[in-house]
């Protein structure tokens, strides 16, 4: 009776919507394979498309190996993340170390080992070892993200050191996307002005040096420059709004553990902090700026066009523009599976990993594109609802980790495809070709479906 | 402990997800359904649009021997916007051309009309086999440079160049003046690859292509549903009959001048000899050019069709039109005589004859082909005041007379450039001679002397008609178009002003010119010939002229033969023709006649002091 019932329990305990954008995610995905991977002339029929000789026929062989790797998950004991938590962390991180030393050069990046005919990429499995770490750190007891720099520093030193290894393995990409954990971090109560402070320091370098070019007042300074001032002195007048409301003031003083700070002084450190924030936003843009002016110009303009900031139809800001044409011309509907041009005659670089994208707009059109998004849209949301009803800070923790995780991918790589972001070369999930990165994403997602199938037990 | 002023955190992060993916969606909206720039541009990537060129036309003899056909050559294409970065010193090296070529060609290419940097331009044409497979293997180096296969024409013989004309890259105007033509098409430029330019061309058919991010051709756009095949170019027979053409163009080396054969009863051109000529395996590939310019500045003219641009004074050959005028308009009887002492004298004016019986009627006149006879006829038309109220309108009878008979105006042959020759008519004259003249102003064009000029193919036509007793069709040199009908131009049957009676007594003057009179070398027993001589005066040496044909009734073939500074018709013309019409009626020359034609083929005539 308990054997059965708590079979059944468990069954019911899935969250299957998960599962069901998954799978969905991954057929859309292998029919972008098909079309990016789909050598012009070749048969068109299934069996073809399916046989193993070909990157298409090897992708379903990933996607099939993944769905058992998710299966094998949630058959484990939900209980030994926790546990083991530190040690998979560890284990990976000697990994990482390791890599560089184990692997030959591929196209310049050291992140691969070879094992048997296969390469695995030990990046892509760092990253569900790192959000265990981190929701096993967090989810001690009584430990508390807001008001312990400590705490923080700690977190962020968690994340920091695989991010240095990977660097060192030359894929820049995959370690940038540690950064996207800071939205965790915002979740479980990082102050909202770090995560604003990041996030305008990036928008001072970018407008910047976009705008850098244009100058006013004979030459003096820069549209960028004034755009920069323009945004910190805006910046600065809303905070001085947000923060230094007299009503804001005595909230924080109730908040505060001595009631000896008297609202004047609140104040005047309010206004200091703010001063800091104005001086330190001057600092960096004036940094990066007088940085850039010293490269020499084609390093400048490497660094221009990589960030996406300038267009070199015939140079790195090729990619981007094959790319707008690739799924420009797909139109409403597509020109339908297997029949894009741009893809199928290779225009369109890297179009079976990170460019996978343009297949979709390509061969499915908006109205394919459309779905794509929202499906992503449908699993991001699930993963903060999901992670939200977690009964244990370790939970909710690991799974606003996927949820950051899968964000930084589909907004990164989708947006740097769309020509609104910079060249940062990280997968799709579930789209790009390779196995590291499925059975990474698969891993990633369903130890979280995992640990969330084991809610109603921790419960009772 | 949960802290419930962290709650608010997830619905920012959730609306900030769904914020940036929908910004997304508008671009998406906005790259995918707002314009149609990227799907040009992805069409221009990934489309190339190859023209299929057709086969050109063959052109045949009339009895079906290959005069023109088609050899594949390899022009070297260049794509503008995909040539860059080519080592130039390489390639100039592979194609030995040098780089002032190079440099020269490229900003040619660039002011062409129509010119696009997306599609394939003519860089260089015509590459032999040779040239072709050595760049072939080159071609990798340079990206941008294609290769396409195109037909150049070649000839099987040295013949009839004239008439056959060549093809050329298309000029500018070319490509204003028909849409068809692109820039380093091929055009007929002369004879009748120019005249039948749109039989022979076919349309051009287009594939469109797929090709890659480097260059490379992976196949045909939906599988090449939507390719055009090309049509080729409909054949040519000729009239022409090569053996007689080949013994014409023998006959005439070393001389200036035309032979113009025609078949009376259908207009066909047996051969249209002009000389000097050319080689018309000479003009083909890219050597064209040079020898062309070779060609038009040499002084003995050899571009020149003479046979339809050549205008000669028709000398004594006229007397007959002259004879069919009179005896239509009732000025002379077949039996009316006119005197002649060696020549022509009346109120002081003098037309020298030679020597023979006098009076004489009108057969024996044609026959020793008397000037005096045909003076008096003239005078006596121009002065019928009883018929003509004035000179003009016995002048203005006189020309519509002639006009009839084909010449003064263009026959309307299918070569270009016939020239129209001049039959002067009344106002030509009142305003030469300020409207003060009479018969005797105008006496010598009786003779044809004077004013009056005619085409050797006028010449021709009108022993033709002469032939036919009254009619002739638009001579013409293509017998049959594959697929298609002749122009009705061609099919249809001209009469002249003069009834058939008249021309059976011209016909009759003519065959006792053969019998007895000045062309007596023509004489066969095998069939009767009917002849004319000429001897046309000239500031130089007098042309050598014959009209004649064969046989007189049920005639097979017409001719005329034109020598420059000849002599007399009976030097040159009269055993030229006899020939000519042997060689076409037996089908071959008999062993006396193959002696003949041997040493006239190594006369030579000199013209140091010509001058044109």
């Amino acid at each position: 009776m308990v054997t059965t019932s708590g079979k059944k329990s468990f069954m019911a305990s899935i969250d299957w919507l998960t599962i069901v954008l998954y799978l969905a995610l991954l057929a859309m995905g292998w029919m972008s394979i098909c079309g990016a991977c789909y050598e012009y002339g070749e048969p068109k029929d299934l069996l073809s498309l399916a046989s193993f000789s070909t990157r298409t026929g090897m992708q379903l062989v990933w996607i099939a190996s993944s769905i058992v790797l998710g299966v094998i998950v949630l058959m484990l004991d939900d209980r030994i993340f926790d546990t083991f938590a530190y040690l998979i962390y560890g284990v990976l991180l000697i990994l990482l170390f390791a890599t560089p030393f184990l692997t030959h050069d591929i196209k310049g990046s050291l992140s691969w080992i070879k094992v048997g005919s296969f390469s695995i990429q030990p990046a892509e499995f760092a990253k569900f070892a790192t959000s265990l770490a981190l929701a096993k750190f967090m989810g001690t007891y009584g430990f508390r993200l807001q008001g312990s720099w400590k705490n923080l520093f700690m977190c962020i030193a968690l994340m920091v050191v695989p991010m240095v290894l990977i660097v060192l393995q030359k894929e820049t990409g995959s370690a940038l996307v540690y950064l996207s954990l800071f939205l965790m971090l915002y979740r479980e109560g990082m102050p909202g002005s770090v995560l604003f402070i990041g996030i305008a320091a990036v928008a001072y370098i970018i407008v910047g040096l976009r705008f850098s070019e244009i100058m006013l007042l004979g030459g003096l300074v820069s549209l960028g420059d004034v755009l920069v001032v323009l945004m910190i002195i805006l910046f600065s007048l809303g905070m001085v709004f947000v923060y230094c409301r007299p009503s804001a003031l005595i909230k924080a003083q109730e908040h505060s553990r001595s009631t000896m700070v008297s609202l004047h002084s609140l104040r005047l450190r309010r206004y200091f902090y703010i001063g800091l924030f104005a001086i330190g936003s001057l600092a960096i843009h004036v940094s990066a700026s007088t940085l850039v002016d010293h490269l020499a110009d084609h390093q400048k303009k490497r660094v221009l066009v990589l960030l996406g900031l300038r267009d070199d139809p015939n140079g790195v800001g090729y990619n981007q523009i094959q790319a707008k044409i690739a799924i420009g011309s797909g139109g409403l509907a597509g020109k339908g599976f297997l029949n894009g041009t741009q893809t199928k005659l290779k225009y369109v670089p890297e179009q079976e990993t990170d460019f996978i994208f343009c297949t979709v707009g390509e061969e499915q059109g908006f109205i394919g594109s459309a779905i794509v998004l929202t499906l992503f849209l449908g699993l991001l949301w699930r993963l903060i609802y999901v992670s939200e009803r977690q009964p244990t800070a370790f939970g909710r923790v690991y799974g606003y980790c996927v949820f950051s995780i899968f964000t930084f991918h589909v907004v990164i790589n989708v947006g740097m495809v769309l020509g609104l972001m910079p060249v940062i070369g990280i997968p799709l999930p579930f789209f790009s070709y390779g196995g590291s990165s499925l059975w990474g994403f698969t891993l990633l997602l369903f130890l979280f479906l995992r640990i969330d199938a084991g809610r109603t037990r921790l419960l009772h | 402990m949960v802290d419930y002023s962290l709650n608010n955190r997830k619905y920012v992060l959730g609306f900030s997800v769904a914020f940036i993916l929908i910004i997304y969606l508008v671009r998406l909206f906005s790259l995918q359904l707002m314009s149609d720039d990227y799907k040009m541009r992805a069409d221009s990537n990934a489309f190339m649009r190859r023209i299929l060129f057709p086969a050109r036309g063959a052109i045949t003899d009339r009895n079906g021997k290959l005069l023109v056909y088609n050899q594949p050559a390899y022009d070297v294409m260049v794509v503008m916007k995909e040539q860059v970065g080519v080592d130039t010193i390489h390639l100039c090296r592979s194609l030995g051309i040098t780089r002032e070529w190079y440099e020269r060609r490229m900003k040619e290419i660039k002011n062409t009309v129509g010119y696009s940097m997306h599609t394939q331009q003519v860089f260089m044409s015509q590459l032999s086999a040779k040239e072709f497979s050595n760049f072939q293997e080159k071609l990798f180096h340079f990206p941008g440079f294609y290769i396409q296969k195109r037909n150049i024409r070649q000839y099987t013989g040295p013949y009839a160049a004239h008439l056959l004309g060549d093809v050329g890259e298309v000029s500018p105007a070319d490509i204003e003046n028909d849409e068809y033509y692109r820039s380093g098409d091929y055009i007929g430029k002369l004879g009748v690859e120019s005249s039948y330019e749109r039989q022979l061309r076919g349309v051009k058919g287009s594939e469109i292509l797929l090709r890659d991010v480097r260059g490379r051709i992976k196949g045909r756009y939906q599988n090449g549903k939507f390719d055009v095949q090309p049509i080729p170019g409909k054949n040519l027979t000729l009239s022409i009959d090569l053996e007689l053409q080949k013994l014409g163009e023998r006959l005439m080396q070393g001389k200036l001048g035309s032979i113009v054969a025609i078949e009376p009863a259908t207009g066909e051109i047996l051969c249209m000899v002009n000389a000097p000529t050319y080689d018309p395996r000479s003009m083909v590939g890219r050597q064209r050019g040079k020898r062309h310019k070779e060609l038009s500045a040499d002084p003995m003219k050899p571009l020149l069709n003479r046979s339809i641009m050549g205008l000669y004074p028709p000398g004594s050959t006229f007397k007959t039109s002259q004879a069919l005028t009179f005896l239509q308009e009732g000025i002379i009887q077949p039996t009316t005589q006119y005197p002649c002492s060696h020549g022509f004298h009346f109120r002081g004016l003098k037309v020298g004859c030679h020597g023979h019986a006098s009076p004489l009627p009108l057969v024996p006149s044609i026959a020793t082909s008397c000037n005096g006879y045909f003076c008096w006829g003239l005078y006596h038309m121009m002065e019928n005041r009883s018929k003509y109220r004035t000179v003009q309108d016995a002048m203005t009878r006189w020309k519509d007379y002639m006009v009839s008979m084909g010449f003064g105006y263009k026959l309307g042959v299918d070569l270009p450039g016939e020239k129209r020759g001049l039959i002067p008519n009344a106002e030509f004259y009142d305003k030469a001679y300020n409207k003060s003249w009479n018969g005797l102003t105008i006496i010598s064009i009786s003779i044809g002397q004077g004013e009056v000029t005619l085409t050797p193919l006028q010449i021709a036509n009108l022993g033709a008609t002469i032939a036919n007793r009254g009619w002739f069709i638009t001579p013409h040199v293509v017998r049959e178009i594959q697929d298609e009908e002749l122009d009705s131009l061609y099919t249809q049957k001209r009469r002249t002003m003069v009834s058939p009676i008249h021309y059976e007594t011209v016909a009759t003057g003519m065959q006792r010119a053969v019998e007895g009179g000045t062309c007596r070398a023509a004489y066969t027993p095998e069939y009767i010939v009917c002849g004319k001589t000429g001897t046309a005066q000239n500031r130089g040496h007098d042309h050598s002229v014959f009209m004649g044909f064969a046989p007189k009734d049920n005639p097979k073939i017409a001719i005329a033969v034109y020598v420059e500074n000849g002599g007399w018709g009976a030097n040159y013309g009269v055993p030229l023709g006899a020939l000519m019409m042997e060689q076409y009626i037996n089908g071959k020359l008999s062993p006396a006649s193959e002696q003949k034609a041997e040493t006239f083929a190594n006369k030579h005539i000199s013209y140091g002091d010509y001058v044109r």
